[in-house]
């Protein structure tokens, strides 16, 4: 079974300049699905086209076979589909409830039962609820993301790089989070700089450059390939988790 | 000097109603917006128009509610005038500075919002004519509240003192108690986070106008009820406006009330020393001695 | 019929003055996109600076210094140049509205000091203006049609140096921040400098206009330094087409040939009682002209005819 797919799709901020060159990508049903790439290789901007942020020329993005291609932002969260920016995701000016209060103002009646059940997942957040989430910590600003993108009960997360800017120690811990998402049945579609965490996390992995597919497969794999190594991976070989 | 902090804080109240429109129009749709000064005469004369036509229709409404000079169809005509004046905005931005920004992109707008103030001024001034008018002729006497230091405060000054604050009050309560002031503030805060939270940026650009336009109207007859009416209000009072969304941070609702504050101080503190035919200018020093000492203002962030 | 060449003569000497402050607003905004919501102010520091500098001594005004005209010109320029520094100086790092604002507020200040202060002449204004070779050409036709010829060089002058700066590398740096900041920055150029730049020398070409205005009057007050006099030469670049110093010529000619015609239709044929309000009927004509200019041919009627880039095509 496929969840989210996206086949040959040009996209960018100009209709004459496209960042991405006829890009495809499936990800599966509670997996964990990276991207990387190196710098320039249109990974964020086929997040932000997947999310309806980046209009897209040309090529599809289906979800469980039905079409989703440029949608509005705003109606994403409807279709199930949750977009975790990569820096400021979260509204600093607001409290930590008003933040998620603000993610849940359309679940009516369950509204407070799903702000309690977020605050026992997460029991840090719990502890500063009446805090501006501007006073947050890196790792909890992420968190706090997550958060508020499981709000929607979404069935697949997009991520723009959530570990950028982390203490190695916080990007384990958000990356290991994130992970789990999957035993909830959660679909997970990351891109991320990090290249030998998230190919330890991720169970498939696509390699952009240039705004085109070079390589994908198996993430394990991918870390045991040499001459993937060579290539993208910084020339050294990375020892298997 | 005890008069004119007390008249401060009376003119600061009416500047803080425009300003809280201003600053989030501005913030949004990222123009400095000329012609936001008219909705307040926009307000002005819709309350004027409505208040003859109640008081016809209801002679009983047309009586002076104790010692105001305002009367309850002045009351009612001003709620109505917050509506209608609402909708004007929203209808000014649909048929020109929504069409604008599809054509000419942001910096346009602020020539068109020029352009749409020279519009309304002078059909206002066409419709009403250039003479000052007044809600009501009663003269109502000012109150000696103290000889020395020489106090005078009009009934209807104290009431649109009291009208304002309660005004903003109810803002600040839908502000942080409630999801839509939540979205409010998230919209000012980063508007692509906003909607990719599944809020509709076009919806609330709609409300935002509707929510202005009927500050707006409220601080255009707290002005006429405690001045007069004319054409040109809107061009006296779009340069301390601004100001005050200045002082406060552009995009900042509670740094508008402050600044709208500040700026009526200010102003007024600033007749001490200098000829009252100076005061036009007053604001603009204030603008100056902000972006000099703190150029994003109190509450204001930068956003290049 | 002499009539009509004296007319004539009259007017393009006004547009031609027009004209040259609509070139200085066009290195602002159509050649480098910074909005200048304040021309009067600059427009009247040329004009204020250039009789003051220039007049001989009177009761109770500044200055009075005498200097021969061209210094008193030039220092007229030197004067507007000096309040776009300290304007520009604060805003220019921040974002555009701040400028919009800032300038819009410098043309309220400044009307607002000349009308109040007795030492730039109140509300009465400065007079007794000495009009240079006047001993020599007399106050005729003549001497009218000489300012003329003597306004028209400056303006072709004017013209010439602007189309030399903007097609050397600085015009292209003016252009490419214009269009995408961050390009520009890339180059290794600060933006807010060379902004500050163009904004100072614009102004400085306002100012020029005002002075040869007050030369022209012998004569000015606050009521020639209006916020609609910033308002008209908008709307003549507008409609000339921002960016384009050929366009904003003609743009200027057409409007302020639009402008003086609707004011004498108006009185001469509007009813009595009308008349009273000629002023706010312009006002809201001249309204419709920018507003419908920005709606429906934004480029105005003699666009730039330069290869827009990229980001600009699409209209940020």
């Amino acid at each position: 079974m496929t969840s989210l797919v996206a086949k040959d799709i040009v996209a960018g901020y100009v209709p004459d300049l496209p960042i991405l060159k006829g890009v495809s990508l499936t990800a599966e049903t509670a997996k964990v699905t990276v991207i990387i790439g190196p710098n320039g290789a249109g990974k964020s901007t086929l997040i932000k086209a997947v999310a309806g942020l980046v209009p897209v020329s040309s090529g599809t993005v289906t979800l469980n076979g039905t079409d989703i291609t440029n949608p509005a932002p705003d109606k994403m969260g409807a279709k199930g589909v949750a977009y975790v920016p990569q820096s400021d995701n979260i509204f600093r000016s607001l409290t930590i409830r008003q933040n998620l209060d603000l993610v849940l103002r359309n679940a009516g009646s369950e509204a407070a039962a799903r702000r309690d059940a977020l605050f026992t997942q997460f029991p840090a957040l719990a502890d500063k609820q009446t805090e501006r989430a501007g006073a947050l910590s890196g790792g909890q600003r992420q968190f706090l993301a997550v958060a508020m993108a499981l709000a929607i009960n979404p069935s697949v997360i997009l991520m723009d790089e959530p570990s950028a800017g982390l203490s190695p120690k916080a990007a384990q811990e958000v990356l290991e989070y994130t992970r789990a998402l999957t035993e909830q049945g959660v679909t997970i579609l990351l891109v991320e700089q990090n290249v030998k965490q998230a190919l330890r996390m991720a169970d498939h992995c696509y390699i952009l450059a240039d705004g085109q597919n070079q390589v994908d497969g198996a993430a394990q794999a991918l870390l045991d390939d040499p001459v993937v190594g060579q290539i993208y991976l910084g020339g050294k070989r990375v020892a298997p988790a | 000097m005890i008069q004119n902090i007390v008249d401060g804080f009376l003119v600061g109240s009416i500047l803080s109603l425009g300003a809280i429109g201003l600053t989030m129009a501005m913030h949004m749709l990222r123009f400095a917006n000329f012609s936001h000064a008219e909705l307040l005469s926009v307000g002005a004369y819709a309350a004027l128009v409505f208040d003859g036509l109640f008081s016809a229709l209801f002679p009983v409404i047309s009586t002076a509610i104790g010692p105001l000079s305002l009367t309850w169809a002045l009351t009612l005509a001003t709620i109505l005038s917050m509506g209608i004046t609402g909708l004007t905005a929203i209808a000014i931005d649909k048929l020109v500075f929504k069409r604008v920004r599809a054509k000419g992109g942001e910096l346009s707008m602020v020539f068109a919002s020029f352009g749409v103030a020279m519009i309304i001024r002078n059909i206002l001034g066409l419709i009403f004519g250039l003479d000052p008018v007044l809600y009501s002729q009663d003269i109502v006497f000012a109150i000696l509240v103290s000889a020395d230091p020489l106090l005078l405060v009009k009934p209807d000054q104290v009431f649109t003192l009291i009208a304002a604050v309660i005004i903003m009050f109810i803002l600040h309560l839908v502000l942080s108690r409630t999801t839509f002031g939540y979205s409010l503030r998230a919209v000012a805060e980063n508007p692509t986070l906003a909607q990719v939270s599944g809020i509709n940026l076009n919806r609330m650009i709609v409300l935002i106008w509707l929510i202005g336009g009927g500050l707006a109207a409220a601080a255009g007859v707290f002005y006429g009820l405690t001045n007069q009416i004319n054409p040109v209000l809107g061009r006296d009072l779009v340069l301390p406006i601004f100001a005050a969304t200045i002082v406060g941070g552009i995009g900042s609702i509670y740094g508008a009330v402050l600044g709208g504050f500040l700026v009526g101080l200010a102003a007024n503190l600033a007749l001490v020393i200098l000829p009252s035919g100076y005061s036009p200018a007053v604001p603009f020093l204030i603008i100056l001695a902000v972006l000099l000492i703190r150029p994003h203002g109190l509450f204001g962030e930068e956003r290049a | 019929m002499i009539g009509i060449i004296s007319y004539l003569v009259f007017f393009a000497t006004v547009a031609s003055i027009l004209s040259i402050a609509v070139l200085g607003l066009n290195l602002q905004w159509g050649n480098t996109g910074l909005f200048n919501g304040g021309v009067v102010a600059f427009f009247g520091a040329g004009a204020y600076g250039t009789l003051i500098l220039g007049s001989a001594p009177q009761d109770g005004l500044l200055g009075g210094f005498g200097l021969p005209y061209l210094l008193a010109l030039f220092g007229g320029m030197v004067i507007a140049g000096i309040v776009a520094w300290i304007v520009g100086l604060l805003t220019l790092r921040l974002r555009h509205d701040y400028l919009a604002i800032a300038t819009f507020g410098v043309a309220v200040a400044f009307e607002n000091l000349v009308r109040n202060a007795a030492i730039f002449g109140g509300a009465q204004g400065i007079r007794g203006f000495e009009r240079p070779l006047r001993d020599v050409f007399g106050s005729g036709l003549a001497y009218n049609a000489l300012f003329f010829v003597f306004v028209l060089i400056l303006l072709i002058a004017t013209y010439l140096f602007l189309e030399r700066l903007i097609a050397s590398p600085f015009g292209r740096l003016l252009r490419a921040i214009r269009e995408d900041e961050t390009a520009a920055q890339s180059l290794g150029k600060s933006p807010s400098r060379v902004r500050l730049t163009a904004f100072i020398a614009g102004s400085v070409i306002m100012g020029l206009a005002g002075g040869l205005y007050a030369t022209f009057y012998a004569f000015i007050s606050p009521q020639d330094v209006l916020p609609i006099l910033t308002f008209q030469i908008w709307a003549m670049l507008i409609v000339g087409g921002a960016g384009n110093n050929k366009g904003a010529v003609m743009g200027t000619f057409l409007i302020w040939a639009a402008w003086t015609a609707s004011g004498w239709a108006l009185s001469r044929f509007a009813p009595l009682d009308v008349q009273l309000y000629t002023g706010s009927i312009q006002f809201v004509l001249i309204g419709f002209v920018i507003v419908g200019m920005l709606m429906w041919r934004p480029q105005g009627l003699f666009p730039e005819k330069l290869v827009v880039s990229q980001s600009a095509k699409t209209g940020r």
